[in-house]
């Protein structure tokens, strides 16, 4: 802006600066906590600056855990969270590339018949179709286990959306010149379409990373068994428990953790994620 | 729906590309829904061994239960608030970054990281905050004169889960807001500007009208997110309570079907459910669309 208003900028770094305290705000809250006893957390207010016992706190929950408390150790919980968001992440973007590829660069009967059934998808989320959707499940004996985590989260129609309207964009020279070179449809797919959207790929990584771990009801319902549990499941545990159990420093030592991963790919990522997400919800 | 000039030919190949995508949606998708349609049409006795058929005795009967209404109410005070302050603080935040030119990039790094917190913790993280006994938030509401007790008072815990969930959704509208706002052209803001239009006035007479799609699209996805997303909030909070006063439709759904043990009563609150988010995906939709063709 070409004008200076001394005072409107002054307003201005006021709101940001309240604003990014409101956002920093609970998570130094809970990485302070984090560094207490769990004795000097319980006599009177929580405390605003560390403490001494950060050490003890995360080698405790890495490695007994809290069992007292119903939580296993955080360092398997964190590679399950790791599998099923990796599985989420790989699965869609590979069977949402393959189909739109289908449905961009063929013309068969029942085309639109597909199209429509992924659409509907959009309409679905897990929560309006929890009940059925876990018997399918638990009917297939997946219950705890990697597949019943992953499978039912992975058809997306938005990211199938996303890549046909990238391959839409692939201009048809393209196509024309791999066709006159005899190249195939598998192979014009994989040397030319899929390095194209390299960058779109990238950020739909991001978004669908965090999606699979962050996931909380889908991993409550299909696992029982901790060896199974997901870090973000399994803060329910020990979070319900420090109602009555005053463990808060190790409940907001687990938090830290799972909070963790999604933020330093979201941070690393940030111009791709941020390009990704606007391109996908339009 | 837009095509290609030039195609392959084939239809074997192209059914196989699609078969896992359809596989997954028929298995997981489509066939749960049509269970739930089903469900919602039969009542199952108490020791889970017979069902018969009632036809829409389910549905007549949630929407004769002052419980349900009771839901509903709860739900529409919930989503409309996260909905409000969520816009109202990440517009505010988008406009302030966009009118700086250096400093932005670092404010907008620090205010982006939130999307990545997973809603289940950032449940957590408030529900501490407000802890009655040891909390700082309870502690300085105190010193007020409040009394705060997410525990037993039903207002507190509402407050609190929308709180939460607003506060996990800002960063998401703030990402938008400044998308939006950085695609409006500097000229526009200059010939304004010249013409002596302060930037209040012209945040309301330029820059509102032109984010309005923005602001329709992320009131959609707002209540979308408030209506569904929220679960991990509540269920690692307040679990629905004091009461029912933090029991959303979704929150019903689940602990109706998962802790009830009535699939019949649940699977018609699911069924109820997926005919907002229908109209919400085609009110989206359509104004998509309209968007697109400018």
């Amino acid at each position: 802006m070409v004008e200076k208003r001394p005072l409107v900028t002054i307003a201005t770094h006021v709101v940001l600066v309240l604003g990014v305290i409101l956002v920093l705000l609970p998570v130094w809250v809970a990485f302070v906590a984090s560094t207490h006893t769990s004795f000097r957390l319980n006599t009177g207010l929580a405390p605003l600056w560390p403490g001494t016992a950060m050490l003890d706190n995360y080698a405790l929950i890495f490695s007994e855990g809290a069992r007292r408390n119903g939580l296993p150790p955080v360092g398997p919980m964190m590679f399950n969270s790791l599998v099923m968001a990796l599985g989420i992440t790989f699965g869609k973007i590979v069977i949402s590339i393959l189909s739109a590829f289908a449905i961009v660069y063929f013309r068969f009967r029942f085309r639109m018949a597909a199209f429509w059934v992924i659409f509907i998808t959009l309409m679905l989320p897990v929560e309006v179709r929890i009940v059925p959707t876990f018997q399918v499940v638990a009917g297939f004996g997946l219950l705890n286990s990697y597949t019943g985590l992953i499978l039912p989260l992975i058809a997306s129609a938005t990211a199938t959306f996303l890549y046909r309207q990238i391959f839409l964009q692939i201009p048809d020279e393209l196509l024309e010149a791999a066709r006159i070179d005899g190249a195939g449809p598998l192979k014009f797919l994989w040397d030319i379409v899929v390095p194209l959207t390299r960058t779109s790929t990238a950020a739909l990584f991001v978004i669908l990373f965090v999606y699979g771990w962050n996931q909380y009801l889908w991993p409550l319902l299909v696992t029982t068994q901790p060896d199974f549990y997901t870090i973000v499941r399994g803060i329910k545990g020990i979070a319900t428990a420090a109602d009555s159990e005053p463990v808060w420093n190790l409940v907001m030592a687990v938090a830290m953790l799972a909070m963790l991963p999604p933020i330093a790919v979201v941070i690393f990522m940030q111009k791709l994620f941020v390009r990704g997400l606007t391109e996908t919800e339009k | 729906m837009s095509e290609k000039r030039v195609i392959f030919r084939g239809t074997a190949l192209p059914l196989l590309l699609l078969a896992p995508q359809l596989a997954v949606t028929a298995v997981f998708f489509l066939y749960p829904a049509a269970q739930a349609v089903r469900q919602s049409m039969f009542r199952s006795d108490a020791f889970g061994f017979g069902e018969r058929f009632v036809g829409f005795d389910n549905f007549s009967a949630l929407l004769n239960s002052a419980r349900y209404w009771d839901s509903v109410g709860v739900t529409a005070v919930f989503a409309a608030s996260v909905a409000i302050i969520t816009l109202v603080v990440s517009l505010a935040l988008a406009a302030a970054v966009d009118r700086l030119i250096r400093g932005s990039s670092v404010y907008s790094t620090l205010l982006i990281w939130p999307y990545a917190v997973a809603p289940a913790v950032a449940g957590i993280l408030w529900w501490f905050l407000f802890n009655p006994s040891i909390g700082i938030l309870a502690y300085v509401l105190r010193t007020f004169g409040i009394r705060w007790d997410q525990f037993v008072n039903g207002d507190h815990a509402l407050i609190l889960v929308i709180i939460a969930a607003s506060w996990a959704q800002i960063s998401y509208n703030f990402i938008f807001f400044l998308a939006g706002l950085q695609s409006i052209p500097r000229s526009i803001m200059e010939a304004a500007a010249i013409d002596g239009a302060g930037p209040v006035k012209r945040f309301f007479t330029i820059t509102l009208p032109l984010l309005s799609p923005t602001v329709f699209f992320l009131s959609v996805i707002n209540v979308v997110y408030a209506f569904f997303d929220t679960f991990a909030i509540i269920d690692t909070t307040t679990a629905g309570g004091p009461g029912r006063d933090t029991t959303t439709l979704v929150y019903s759904a689940y602990s109706d079907g998962f802790l009830g043990q009535n699939f019949g009563s649940s699977a018609a609150q699911s069924v109820l459910l997926t005919a907002v988010v229908m109209v919400l995906t085609i009110v989206q939709f359509r104004f998509v669309e309209r968007r697109v063709h400018y």
